[in-house]
């Protein structure tokens, strides 16, 4: 009797220790709560991919409707603050917000509630906050750019051969929203992998001071057609750019979303980002206890970024193969973006740099390459490089 | 046979004698009431959802919790504050739309003030962050005000343009306060230190503004009602020649007014800055100077019915987050309702003012 006793105790004593630590290990998977704050809806192409990683994260991690939470069209403002604590006492174990602005709204709320995750896209300030549940996640989207300029620039040079342009007229337009790092990032990388590809090749670079404005960003396509521009990229999120390039029979490289259907003959391909990967690491990191990243940034290893489809109607030929090749070797770390032999910087190549904004003191120049998002998932990259006109 | 007789039309609208309040008031209810059925009808036609569970979905919304309640009560507060701001200029008529730029040269004169006096004593900080967010908004009710006075300008054109040229200000301005730089958007302002950001009351942050708007509705409506300067502007705005014949000098009354009414939005300013958002864009007032107009015209530019007014504006836009994350329904349907039931109570309006006869019964009088 006393042996069954103390059986009885020892196995009390075993459950009541998993029990314990089951709790400190995580939120169980029917009781989790994940909020959403979106700068818009679904009808906007930027917060559809993300409303896509909420749907695709509750269906690889089996969470019901009511699990999730997702609150539309919070402005850059005092409001984001309000949704998240309203997210919050709503008993929401993670919270995302997908705006830059959002930014310090959302860790303003996260500094009262340390218990919650706080994740926001494309900012830069969780390392720094002083706050244990603050994080910031960016995709690598300067890899897509890259490759997304390889495309462009071997559309570029086929263009040269069959003696459609000569190799000096090889100039690129490149529709920009604000002369910020994560701009500058994005276009020296698609400038890049376009040089890549057309040796020749000169870009310039025309700001819309606008994330989204279509008006202005066809008027800025219409004003480098005119100047002379053979190839547009863009870095804003409308399709703007390619309603302007249908028409004057300019190859385009869009972002965010395919531009097929806008310009059906000139449209080339768009880098996109997949915000699927983050989102569903983060909340499986809640579930299992363990800790997110502060600052997060996964390109083509992750397939965090992409292209959409090439358009077999424009791109040159044997782009396909180019683009997978490119995609594996970004992917195993053999090929970096920013590889310092493939720029110059005031006519000189750049050896060392430690004055980045922001991260001054560090060494951003290693291994014979700029080691962009590594000391943050935010783009860095703000040197201007030569062959680079800003207007 | 045609030419004698007229055939007499099937209804007549005969404008009425005043009605008595709890009659008009009668009558407003029924219009809230058949907007909220065509409301219902609309809901389900549209999107299948039981009109029921949408109306609780944005009850919940804008008063579903203490916190949501209090946010819902100093937006309100805030949105009619700049409705304050507005009412003695349009019982002047003078048709400020300026009201947007007014509450946005003082949010950005209370932002400077914040900014740069990040390390003044607090004492300094709350002194001057008011005082510059009046003065500016004064400073772009004056401009239009004078040039009224002076050469007759058009005062509605002329209101309107300076949002705009606010706006373009507070652009330029956000490029030397960016925080970080070349991102174009200021941040909070004082994130560590909270310098310069309205204190709590009784550990509720939303308390002070609302408090400040209350004592502003009870001043300006003794202002409007017992002052002699406030019966002055009634005077003008029912007809300047009486008022000059009166010996009212006219200039001097829209000029002092619409420093007045510039002086409110830029309270208005003061407390969206320092009170809500901390912050400073071109979106800080977000269109309420415009809907504030709705507030001011609604309740007739009596504080009281202004206050129902607004209450019910942010009341549903609060609640359109909640059905928009409940039910899939963004924005836009929270618009086509607070549209529906706008136009149901201005309809009530008409039925105050005039009432309907129709043709049998005029043939019953003469029989």
């Amino acid at each position: 009797m006393k042996k069954l006793l103390s059986l009885i105790m020892v196995v009390c004593m075993v459950l009541s220790l998993t029990v314990v630590a089951a709790s400190a290990e995580g939120v169980a998977a029917d009781k989790i709560k994940v909020g959403f704050i979106f700068i818009g809806d679904e009808n906007e192409g930027y917060t559809y991919s993300h409303l896509v990683a909420a749907q695709e994260m509750q269906k690889a991690l089996g969470l019901s409707d009511d699990q999730i939470i997702i609150r539309y069209n919070i402005p850059e403002s005092e409001a984001c603050y309000e949704a998240a604590v309203d997210l919050a006492e709503q008993g929401c174990n993670i919270i995302f917000a997908n705006s830059f602005g959002h930014e310090d709204y959302l860790f303003k709320a996260a500094a009262e509630y340390p218990e919650i995750q706080f994740c926001h896209a494309t900012g830069t300030k969780a390392a720094s906050s002083g706050l244990t549940n603050t994080h910031n996640y960016f995709t690598a989207i300067y890899e897509a750019r890259y490759i997304s300029g390889v495309v462009g620039g071997m559309k570029l040079q086929s263009m040269i051969d069959d003696g459609t342009i000569t190799a000096d007229q090889a100039k690129v337009g490149y529709v920009g929203a604000y002369p910020y790092a994560e701009v500058v990032s994005g276009y020296t990388a698609f400038f890049l992998g376009v040089r890549a590809m057309c040796p020749s090749a000169t870009m310039e670079v025309v700001y819309t001071n606008s994330w989204a404005d279509a008006a202005l960003e066809k008027e800025a396509a219409e004003s480098m057609i005119a100047d002379g521009c053979k190839l547009i990229g863009q870095h804003a999120d409308t399709t703007g750019a390619s309603t302007a390039c249908e028409p004057a029979g300019v190859p385009i490289v869009g972002y965010n979303i395919s531009m097929i259907p806008t310009a059906p003959t000139m449209a080339l391909t768009s880098s996109t980002n997949n915000w699927v990967p983050y989102v569903t690491y983060a909340v499986k990191s809640v579930l299992d206890g363990t800790a997110i990243d502060v600052d997060w940034c996964k390109g083509f290893s992750e397939g965090a970024v992409a292209l959409t489809d090439l358009n077999k109607d424009a791109i040159a030929a044997g782009t396909e193969e180019k683009v997978a090749e490119l995609e594996k070797a970004i992917a195993d770390g053999t090929l970096h973006v920013f590889d310092t032999s493939t720029f110059t910087v005031g006519g000189e190549t750049m050896t060392t740099f430690d004055t980045c904004y922001g991260f001054e003191g560090y060494e951003m120049i290693s291994d014979g390459y700029f080691h962009e998002s590594e000391l943050r998932s935010a783009p860095t990259f703000e040197l201007r490089i030569d062959g680079i006109t800003e207007k | 046979m045609s030419a004698t007789t007229v055939k007499e039309p099937w209804v007549h609208v005969v404008k009425r004698d005043r009605m008595t309040v709890g009659k008009s008031a009668l009558i407003h209810l029924a219009g809230v009431v058949l907007a909220l059925i065509i409301c219902a009808l609309v809901i389900f036609m549209l999107t299948g959802l039981n009109p029921i569970d949408v109306y609780a979905g944005i009850w919940d919304g804008a008063l579903g919790t203490s916190r949501r309640t209090w946010v819902t009560l100093r937006d309100s507060a805030i949105l009619l504050c700049i409705g304050f701001a507005i009412t003695p200029a349009f019982r002047m008529r003078f048709w400020n739309i300026g009201a947007e730029g007014q509450v946005l040269v003082g949010a950005m004169a209370t932002a400077a003030v914040m900014i740069y006096g990040a390390n003044w004593p607090s004492w300094a900080l709350y002194t001057l962050m008011p005082i510059a967010g009046v003065l500016a908004g004064a400073l772009w009710g004056l401009i239009p005000a004078v040039f009224k006075a002076k050469w007759n300008t058009n005062e509605t054109l002329f209101t309107l343009m300076l949002n705009y040229v606010a706006m373009q200000a507070v652009t330029y301005a956000i490029i030397f306060w960016e925080n970080p730089k070349g991102s174009n958007s200021v941040g909070l302002i004082n994130m560590q230190s909270e310098a310069g950001w309205l204190p709590s009351i009784a550990d509720n942050k939303y308390l002070l503004t609302i408090f400040v708007v209350l004592v502003i509705m009870v001043l300006l409506y003794g202002y409007m009602k017992y002052t002699k300067q406030g019966y002055e502007i009634s005077v003008v705005g029912e007809s300047e020649n009486t008022a000059r014949y009166a010996g009212i000098n006219v200039k001097r009354v829209i000029i002092r007014t619409m420093a007045l009414s510039g002086a409110l939005a830029g309270v208005a300013g003061f407390l969206l800055v320092s009170g809500a958002g901390h912050t400073i864009s071109t979106s800080v007032a977000d269109g309420r100077g415009f809907t504030a107009i709705v507030v001011a015209w609604l309740g007739k530019l009596n504080p009281f019915a202004m206050l129902v007014v607004a209450f019910f504006l942010v009341f549903m836009q609060r609640g359109s987050i909640q059905i928009a994350s409940q039910f899939g329904l963004n924005d836009s349907a929270s618009e086509i309702l607070t549209g529906i039931i706008l136009f149901c109570v201005l309809g009530c309006e008409f039925f105050i003012n005039y009432r309907l006869e129709f043709r049998h019964e005029e043939e019953a009088v003469k029989a």
